[in-house]
């Protein structure tokens, strides 16, 4: 104690600081830092789960870059990114711009947009599953059925089954991406607007010379946000396809299920630990990439 | 509270305190029981704990449960850091496994003499022995039998389940039904290799077509020959050729059957529990059909219950007690009545009133000839041939480039593994 008395106000004041900080910090070295640093030594080995490890060398790297499934769920995990983060946000703007001008029900709707969002993944995605399937249980079939229609594959087939489970997964999030947008609509100074119709600048013109640029800031953290999210896929995959989880063929297999199938179906933990490097090198690299855009601004 | 009310209430807490504290005389033992959840199993469980307990005093049995995603993971957490259970449950492909983690010791050899095991229960526990002793024994084994809809085949007509393949075809085309814009709408016979098929066609339907799925003790693939590819077009061709089935029809076949949507079904003798609990639905089980020659074949498996290596001592000593019950005829007994899985024991499940039950009888007929195939991976090699199906459904791949490609992934899988 007679340490502590005798250190200057502003020593003090950084003891006090450090005192508040040890719990985050005892927190994330335990929590984040040892598993992120033990899953790269992991992805160096061989382990089953039961066995001792062994060491393995670069050869769990060597085997992901040779196999064929990886690439596979590579490139979906890029289209899930390509497809579902513009879809996404051309949506969402659309929604959050009209919604603005609306006064009648205003909140009524702005709830039912949102509501998905809050709804659990899992419950939703069986529910879409559902909807999903062949004659006589499927909604969608049913009332193509109805009409005469064949029926379509949504999920056994290996061109349709992707977008099909994108789709809800594309709609869950709407919700959150709207009230960001109305949130950063309602932060533009009307006066530009005011000075705009004083001008006598078509409705457009508005749209893209003020409304669009101001959002910027809006967009690139939506842009950052859902494409951490899509890269990340893997409740609505798992869920809608758990009997041949990312199938028909590897379809719908994004990187997060083939970590997991690889981990706690095949326990070759030190392979899905190399899978996880990888993945959490794109994470970094994509978003680094769109820190520097934001930076630019 | 009213005067008399309270007085009882006081007389009845001091005589359970004096129960409470005047028992432990006798030295009490606790041992865990780990297996995962399935509601008939845990059932079944806690009857034969209750009748443990109740012959063996002093010897308490906590039983705990995990779905089933999770159980390896906990197991292989919980063991070596000396918590976790001391019998544990596992299924009869991780035998190697958890031998070479040394998560379970050999059982006893005056307790479980290995020739009197090789005298008493079906052939196929002889892969629970290792060196001079037994590893882990089974309660009961499972095999697959015919399910069939008994009010779908008084409606179209058909007196009985099939006998042969061709009949099962034929009674299939009888069962199935259209609408009007051609979808199917009820399948003569389920078809889905994510649930029990692929057992049906690596163990029944290529043997069945001349072949030998596999040789050297299943580490090396061999349906990739005209049996393998007679097997596959059969099976396939109960889709494309025959219309009798659809696959994902009603995203899993059992739903299918149990909706009433399906006239016949391949499945284990696990799912009667559930089926017996379903509303409206009337069923029979037949044995599985047998090819133009008479041959039949079937799959069994079963899941074993271990001495982990955590039990020591006097824990030891009731865990073995444990496990001689939990093998023992009565306990195979109940477990056939309550889970509606096989008695391990010709001795027990062979009975004439086992035998000839309308419900047991296929399944238990079937395990005098059935194989059981040595996994190394189940899910990974159940994938392989979920893939080699789809290759030729939806992207029209010939069934020969289809097995080709198939009997290749596993043989890898297969040469991995063992490699380790």
């Amino acid at each position: 104690m007679k340490f502590y008395r005798n250190l200057t106000i502003k020593q003090k004041q950084i003891v006090w600081a450090w005192g508040f900080l040890a719990l985050p910090v005892l927190f994330y070295s335990v929590i984040r830092f040892y598993p992120t640093g033990n899953a790269m030594l992991i992805s160096f080995q061989d382990w089953n789960l039961l066995g001792s490890r062994t060491w393995a060398g670069w050869d769990n790297y060597t085997k992901l870059w040779h196999d064929p499934v990886f690439w596979k769920v590579f490139a979906n995990t890029f289209i899930y990114l390509l497809l579902g983060t513009p879809i996404s946000l051309v949506i969402s703007f659309v929604i959050a711009y009209n919604l603005d001008k609306l006064r009648f029900m205003h909140g009524f709707l702005r709830m039912l947009y949102f509501l998905p969002f809050m709804t659990s993944a899992v419950a939703m995605a069986w529910v879409w599953r559902w909807f999903y399937q062949p004659v006589p249980i499927g909604l969608f079939n049913n009332v193509l059925a109805s009409l005469g229609i064949p029926q379509i594959e949504f999920l056994r087939s290996t061109t349709n089954a992707l977008p099909s489970v994108l789709a809800p997964a594309v709609w869950a999030g709407l919700g959150f991406q709207i009230i960001i947008f109305m949130a950063g609509l309602r932060a533009i100074p009307r006066s530009y607007y005011e000075a705009a119709r004083i001008d006598g600048v078509s409705t457009w013109t508005v749209l893209f010379e003020i409304t669009i640029p101001l959002l910027k800031p809006t967009i690139v953290f939506i842009v950052v946000f859902s494409s951490i999210g899509f890269l990340r896929i893997f409740d609505h995959v798992f869920n809608m396809t758990t009997q041949d989880p990312g199938g028909p063929l590897n379809a719908t297999k994004p990187l997060v299920l083939m970590i997991y199938d690889t981990a706690f179906t095949g326990f070759d933990m030190g392979y899905a630990a190399a899978q996880t490097v990888v993945l959490f090198l794109i994470l970094l690299l994509v978003s680094l990439i769109q820190l520097r855009i934001l930076r630019d601004r | 509270m009213s005067l008399k009310s309270m007085k009882s209430f006081v007389f009845g807490a001091a005589t359970s305190a004096a129960l409470l504290f005047g028992a432990p005389a006798r030295a009490e033992v606790e041992i865990e029981y780990w297996q995962y959840f399935f509601d008939a199993r845990v059932t079944a469980m806690e009857q034969l704990i209750g009748n443990f307990e109740a012959a063996n005093p002093g010897i308490t049995v906590k039983m705990t449960h995990f779905p089933y995603a999770d159980y390896r993971t906990k197991v292989a957490a919980a063991i070596p850091a000396g918590e976790g259970p001391d019998v544990v449950q596992l299924f009869y492909g991780w035998l190697n496994d958890y031998v070479a983690a040394e998560l379970i010791q050999p059982l006893p050899v005056d307790a479980f003499p290995p020739a009197r095991i090789e005298a008493e229960f079906f052939p196929m526990v002889a892969a629970m022995r290792e060196g001079d002793s037994y590893w882990a024994l089974p309660t009961a084994v499972r095999s697959l039998a015919l399910f069939y809809n008994t009010r779908l085949f008084d409606e179209a007509g058909i007196d009985g389940p099939p006998e042969t393949l061709d009949e099962m075809v034929e009674i299939a085309k009888k069962l199935t039904k259209v609408d009007g814009a051609g979808n199917i709408t009820q399948v003569g016979i389920t078809a889905g290799m994510t649930a029990q098929d692929h057992h049906w066609w690596r163990e029944v339907l290529v043997r069945q077509m001349g072949g030998e799925p596999y040789l050297n003790d299943y580490q090396t693939v061999n349906y990739n020959s005209d049996a393998g590819i007679r097997a596959l077009e059969f099976y396939t061709g109960l889709a494309t050729d025959h219309k009798v089935t659809a696959f994902g029809f009603m995203d899993e076949p059992q739903a299918a059957f149990k909706a009433g949507r399906a006239g016949m079904h391949i499945d284990g003798s696990f799912r009667i529990g559930s089926l017996d609990k379903t509303r409206g639905l009337k069923w029979g089980v037949a044995e599985l059909p047998a090819n133009a020659d008479g041959e039949r074949f079937n799959y069994s498996s079963y899941w074993v219950n271990a001495i982990t290596t955590k039990a020591k001592g006097e824990k030891y000593d009731a865990a073995v007690k444990f496990m001689e019950y939990v093998t023992s005829d009565e306990a195979m007994q109940i477990w056939l009545d309550v889970v509606g899985e096989l008695p391990a024991k010709p001795s027990v499940g062979l009975t004439d009133a086992n035998a000839m039950n309308p419900v047991f009888g296929p399944f238990i007929k079937g395990l005098a000839y059935a194989n059981t195939t040595k996994f190394a991976n189940e899910s990974g090699q159940r994938q392989i041939l979920v893939d080699m199906v789809e290759r030729m459904t939806l992207e029209g791949q010939s069934a020969a480039d289809s097995i080709a490609v198939a009997a290749e992934a596993e043989q890898k899988l297969l040469d991995e593994y063992y490699a380790k």
